[in-house]
């Protein structure tokens, strides 16, 4: 209304302007918002989202709120998104026995199944690497491709490797933005919301534990989980990095993480590392355990041991 | 080099409905003897209350098991359909049981016996008797859904694992409620090495990753 001049249309524009300056300076915040965010489609209270550990309890609640009402439209389906904190007095850990291991991959893909992890490009959370009993735990020796008729393959041995949930995790470390940290209960997680994608996490895990969704994460509509935890296995974009998160968001409600359910020989045991008669204590205190890449001084609460 | 167990060792070598088989030979010559070693099963006894190893039932576990001592709550015994129970055909009357050690040629030809030395037979384990039953060595008998005290006879190591949960296969929750698994679920008792799997489908190999239109992969 303050403009009197009539509208000009864009086929008629020189190079010397085009358009209002109101169009021009609406057009510019959008490129530049598109430009920062990588990506267009950002809704106004995405794009000025906090941190997830800044936000208060309200603030909490309407991000849930947006993020189901989101999924719901892409999937067609109810995904509960939860934000259980940590239990008072649990520190999780893990541990896998590589006497009964056979390499048979099903807790690769039942991860995938239970934490939504894209189809296509794949992305899995654990590396099963099939190694030589001649020469015991050697990267060198390692192959994660294996894929015969029948596991266990004569002369090796089998070890999954996942995120190891660190005590000194060397990924939260150099992460530049605090995307990443550890929690209470020792489980490593990403807000995804706040992640850039840089991937220093990536190249700081001695463990190749984190995983970037290097393209639009496909996850077909009758698969997903709809179990989901805002630090868990809640539908990922693209341009993020993601992990391991022990299940939590079945772990913090007292269940097994999916690997410990579906492992077919029983090797992957799971507890609390401050209960005393949990089974991980047990093998801490009676089996021959080992931490993997223990000079690196990671500190992992995941555990490997010998079960005979 | 292995560990010394812990102190709830003695736990699986006393279980309560154990106590009485040793306590019965021993000779009522010496009361003060007996009395001692009585109280001292009780003593140990008292320990596996007070400190059981996964037994500590969380409050709230069902105890379906009549048949096992400890309560465990385990799925049904893995039987071949139509099988259990035994006695609709060793019934006792139609079919004298034979005691001889045999290679058998009418029924249950299916079963291959590949579990320890060549000289064990059905006998060593089933019950002549009471065929609805399996025995220990000491002639005891336990029901199938107790047969892990069976196979504890021989791999105690791998009983004592299995009760505190690491031998062997647990569901349910890490705080809670956990289901257990029989040794026959995972070991055919005949023959009882853990059969190979076909292995789920390896990841892609970076090669295989067809770049797409778009830029990313």
């Amino acid at each position: 209304m303050t403009d009197p001049k009539p509208v000009t249309p864009p086929e008629s524009c020189g190079d010397s302007g085009c358009g209002t300056r109101r169009e021009f300076l609406g057009a510019a915040t959008a490129a530049m918002a598109a430009a920062l965010t990588g990506c267009g489609t950002l809704s106004k209270e995405e794009f000025l989202q906090h941190n997830f550990r800044e936000l208060s309890k309200q603030e909490v609640l309407d991000v849930i709120a947006r993020l189901e009402k989101e999924y719901k439209a892409k999937y067609g389906k109810d995904v509960k998104v939860a934000n259980t904190p940590a239990i008072p007095g649990v520190i999780f850990g893990y541990a896998l026995d590589l006497s009964r291991c056979i390499g048979c991959r099903r807790c690769v893909h039942a991860c995938v199944k239970e934490n939504n992890q894209s189809r296509d490009p794949e992305v899995q959370w654990i590396r099963v690497l099939q190694m030589d009993k001649e020469e015991g735990v050697n990267l060198q020796h390692a192959d994660q491709y294996y894929n015969p008729e029948e596991v266990p393959q004569e002369g090796h041995f089998y070890m999954p490797v996942q995120c190891q949930q660190c005590k000194k995790p060397p990924c939260t470390k150099v992460c530049p933005v605090g995307a990443t940290w550890r929690e209470k209960d020792g489980i490593v997680v990403v807000d995804y919301n706040w992640c850039i994608g840089c991937r220093y996490c990536m190249a700081a895990c001695p463990y190749g534990a984190r995983h970037f969704n290097w393209g639009e994460p496909n996850l077909p509509a009758d698969q997903v989980n709809p179990n989901t935890h805002y630090l868990g296995n809640r539908p990922r974009p693209k341009g993020v990095v993601e992990k391991c998160t022990f299940c939590v968001q079945r772990t913090r409600n007292g269940q097994y993480p999916a690997c410990v359910e579906i492992c077919p020989t029983g090797s992957r045991k799971f507890g609390n590392l401050l209960d005393k008669d949990s089974e991980i204590r047990y093998v801490l205190e009676n089996k021959r355990v080992f931490k993997f890449k223990e000079d690196l001084n990671t500190q992992p609460n995941f555990f490997y041991f010998y079960g005979v | 080099m292995k560990r010394p167990a812990r102190s709830a060792g003695p736990t699986p070598i006393h279980p309560p409905s154990c106590g009485a088989v040793p306590r019965k030979d021993i000779p009522m010559r010496f009361p003060t003897l007996s009395m001692l070693v009585a109280g001292l099963l009780m003593l140990l006894g008292s320990a596996a209350f007070a400190e059981p190893p996964t037994a500590k039932p969380p409050a709230g576990t069902r105890v379906e098991n009549p048949g096992a001592p400890e309560g465990i709550e385990v799925p049904k015994p893995p039987f071949s359909e139509g099988i259990f129970p035994c006695t609709s055909c060793h019934d006792g009357k139609s079919m004298k049981p034979n005691l001889k050690r045999r290679e058998l040629t009418d029924m249950h030809t299916d079963i291959v016996l590949n579990h320890g030395p060549a000289s064990r037979w059905c006998l060593d384990c089933h019950d002549a008797n009471s065929r609805d039953n399996l025995h220990l060595a000491s002639g005891e008998k336990v029901p199938f859904t107790a047969s892990y005290l069976l196979c504890g006879q021989c791999h105690g190591d791998k009983l004592r694992d299995w009760r505190v949960g690491v031998h062997g296969k647990r569901t349910g929750h890490w705080n809670g409620e956990k289901q257990y698994l029989l040794c026959v679920h995972c070991h055919n008792p005949h023959s009882p090495r853990f059969k190979p799997l076909k292995p789920l489908a390896p990841p892609a190999h970076p090669e295989e990753i067809q770049a797409r239109k778009g830029g990313a992969r």
